[in-house]
């Protein structure tokens, strides 16, 4: 056994293990929980890459814990979209990260030993082939999360965090029924497995095996903040603190990853009780998501509830590329992937720094002192914002071109350039006069706040670095987007690879 | 048995929601309890019913209970477990920060605008 069997564990050991490291180290002071953590989450990003490299060719690293069987034990399985989200949590751990050890991370308790949980959830997910262990990961990522969205404390966070938890804790109850009914009703757990069992289930299980699945859908389109249950997302990640609500900007994605994986195996392999079962849904839901996101956008009273929203804007287009199901929607789907998320995130970022800046005013859409370096925070602000609105030279714009450009053969392609050209326009109108409100309305010459410094503009210059460089890189990306995509339509090589490993 | 327990289950679930939906948290929290047991003892019979077999291999044993659903459920009620204890401190916390246990914050309906 050499270290590249092995490498597929390390991303989600790596962070377990530096969380109880930093557990443990709890009384050595900021510097060192800093250097541990930075460190520990630094190292996701050559693994990420090391895993996407070795599925790129398309082949599928099974890893069996325990080295029992699949599908009687548990295994990882690394292909190309899950090295792909992989790649996207540590680029933006690591930013979001580099801007907490600014300050916010001494805000309160235990922000690294979450935030390397985190991690450790956010990563076993989109590894795991077992539907039970998603549960599992899923409940150490939501855990790591409540900790970390009350982190620092205040009002309007508790009551924010109150709703997330006790909502979540719902989603749970149900997954788990979903997870129940399953089982049930096919006698496993491993997904390839459950696959398989559901292409032959028996009639008279119809029934029973299509609430399980709509109940699960309702799980993912409740992580992912589907329409109509996207309304616990403004409130929380508006609230919480900024690089808590950065990392979140994946933690939506979890749950279009996870709608992703599971249908593409369920649904995959035709004529199966679940066929067809989310298309009259999904695609009237996600352009609702959008167009409602939009429209929270242009409502909102603060820049990072409008961030927020923006999140669910995200989402709606995401799910939209989704629902359309063709390889060329689904490859730009995962296109915008990676941007929306490092657009959002950045944006997240900055609302803090411009947020601490005005003072008490706070991030409130109320004209107010002029900003310190004014010029930088500006241009920094119509960059992201250019790139969260999907105008050119960015690739949300390109992003949203190969959308369009894939659906135009879809039956629903109307309905489809309606909503995502009139939400695009809106939201370059609300950014636009979000900017001019709390860049040019200013009153007074001073500012009453901490003026921002390098380091915490450093990490969202280095988000739009990324942005820019999915921009510049347009060509191989969407073409490994493409692979992906592809892969996703051919579940059965998911099924061998993961059933026919054989040690 | 059967039908007892699916009654049991059903009634654990209907009293979880409504118990869920109250506007105190104190009851959300109860609810969400009663979700947990009801979805645990749902996961448990999972597995089928089987009385006085055993779940793991015996020379003895003539039948067998399966053993997957006990491990599931094993890990479903230390989850909910954990998950209650942080609700019911986030519950209290909620109670100090905002002056009483809405889960909205408010007390009555016109404090939204004080």
């Amino acid at each position: 056994m050499n270290f590249s069997d092995h490498l597929i564990i390390f991303p989600v050991l790596l962070p377990l293990v530096a969380g109880i490291g930093l557990l443990a180290l709890r009384g050595a002071g900021p510097d060192v929980q800093r250097g541990i953590s930075l460190a520990a989450t630094f190292a996701l990003v050559p693994l990420a890459i090391a895993l996407f490299a070795a599925s790129a060719d398309g082949t599928y690293a099974v890893y069996r814990l325990g080295n029992w069987e699949a599908p009687f034990g548990i295994v990882l399985v690394a292909d190309r979209l899950a090295a792909w989200m992989l790649l996207i949590t540590a680029a933006v751990a690591s930013f979001a990260l580099l801007y907490a050890v600014n300050g916010t991370d001494l805000e309160g308790r235990h922000f690294h030993v979450l935030f390397q949980l985190q991690l450790f959830g956010l990563n076993g997910a989109f590894l795991t082939g077992d539907l039970f262990n998603l549960f599992v990961f899923f409940e150490i990522l939501l855990l790591a999360s409540y900790g970390l969205l009350l982190h620092g404390g205040g009002r309007l966070r508790v009551k924010a965090g109150l709703h997330f938890v006790v909502i979540n804790l719902i989603g749970s109850t149900l997954f788990l029924f979903a997870v129940g009914t399953l089982y049930g009703a096919t006698g496993t757990l491993n997904m390839a497995d459950l696959a398989l069992r559901l292409a032959a289930s028996p009639a008279g299980n119809t029934a029973l095996v299509q609430s399980a699945a709509l109940l699960l859908f309702v799980v993912f389109a409740l992580k992912a903040a589907l329409v109509p249950l996207y309304l616990w997302l403004p409130a929380a990640y508006g609230q919480t603190s900024a690089p808590v609500a950065a990392l979140f900007a994946i933690m939506t994605k979890v749950g279009v990853y996870s709608m992703l994986r599971v249908y593409s195996l369920f649904t995959g392999l035709g004529a199966g009780p679940l066929d067809g079962l989310f298309d009259p849904w999904l695609l009237p839901l996600a352009l609702l998501t959008l167009a409602l996101g939009v429209l929270g956008a242009a409502a909102s009273r603060g820049l990072r509830q409008q961030t927020a929203y923006f999140v669910v804007v995200s989402v709606g287009t995401l799910l939209a590329a989704l629902a359309l199901g063709t390889p060329g929607t689904l490859a730009a789907g995962l296109y915008y992937l990676p941007h929306s998320t490092f657009a959002s995130a950045a944006l997240f970022l900055l609302a803090d720094s411009i947020a601490r800046a005005r003072g008490t005013l706070g991030d409130r859409f109320e004209p107010g002192p002029a900003l310190p370096h004014a010029a930088w925070l500006g241009g920094l602000f119509f960059a992201v914002a250019v790139a969260v609105a999907g105008l050119p030279p960015l690739s949300g714009f390109l992003a949203k071109f190969m959308l369009l450009q894939a659906a135009v053969a879809t039956p629903h392609a109307n309905a489809v350039f309606a909503v995502v050209l009139v939400g695009g326009l809106i939201g370059v109108v609300v950014l636009a006069r979000s900017g001019s409100l709390l860049f040019y309305r200013s009153q007074s010459a001073e500012g009453v706040g901490p003026s921002p410094t390098v380091a915490t503009m450093a990490p969202v210059a280095g988000l739009l670095a990324l942005t820019a460089a999915l921009t510049i890189a347009a060509g191989p990306v969407s073409e490994a987007a493409g692979d992906i995509a592809s892969q996703l339509h051919a579940p059965r090589l998911y099924i061998d690879a993961v059933l026919g490993a054989r040690p | 048995m059967d039908a007892l327990l699916a009654l049991v289950i059903g009634v654990l679930t209907a009293a979880g929601v409504f118990l869920a939906l109250r506007p105190r948290t104190f009851p959300v929290v109860l609810g969400l309890t009663f979700l947990s047991y009801a979805v645990n003892l749902f996961l448990f019979v999972m597995g089928r019913l089987a009385v006085g077999v055993p779940p793991i291999v015996s020379e003895t044993a003539s039948a067998y209970t399966d053993p997957l659903p006990q491990a599931l459920v094993l890990t479903a009620i230390v989850i909910s477990f954990g998950m209650t204890a942080f609700v019911i401190v986030l519950a209290l916390k909620a109670r100090a920060e905002l002056g009483n246990d809405h889960v909205d914050g408010l007390e009555h309906e016109t404090d939204r605008h004080a």
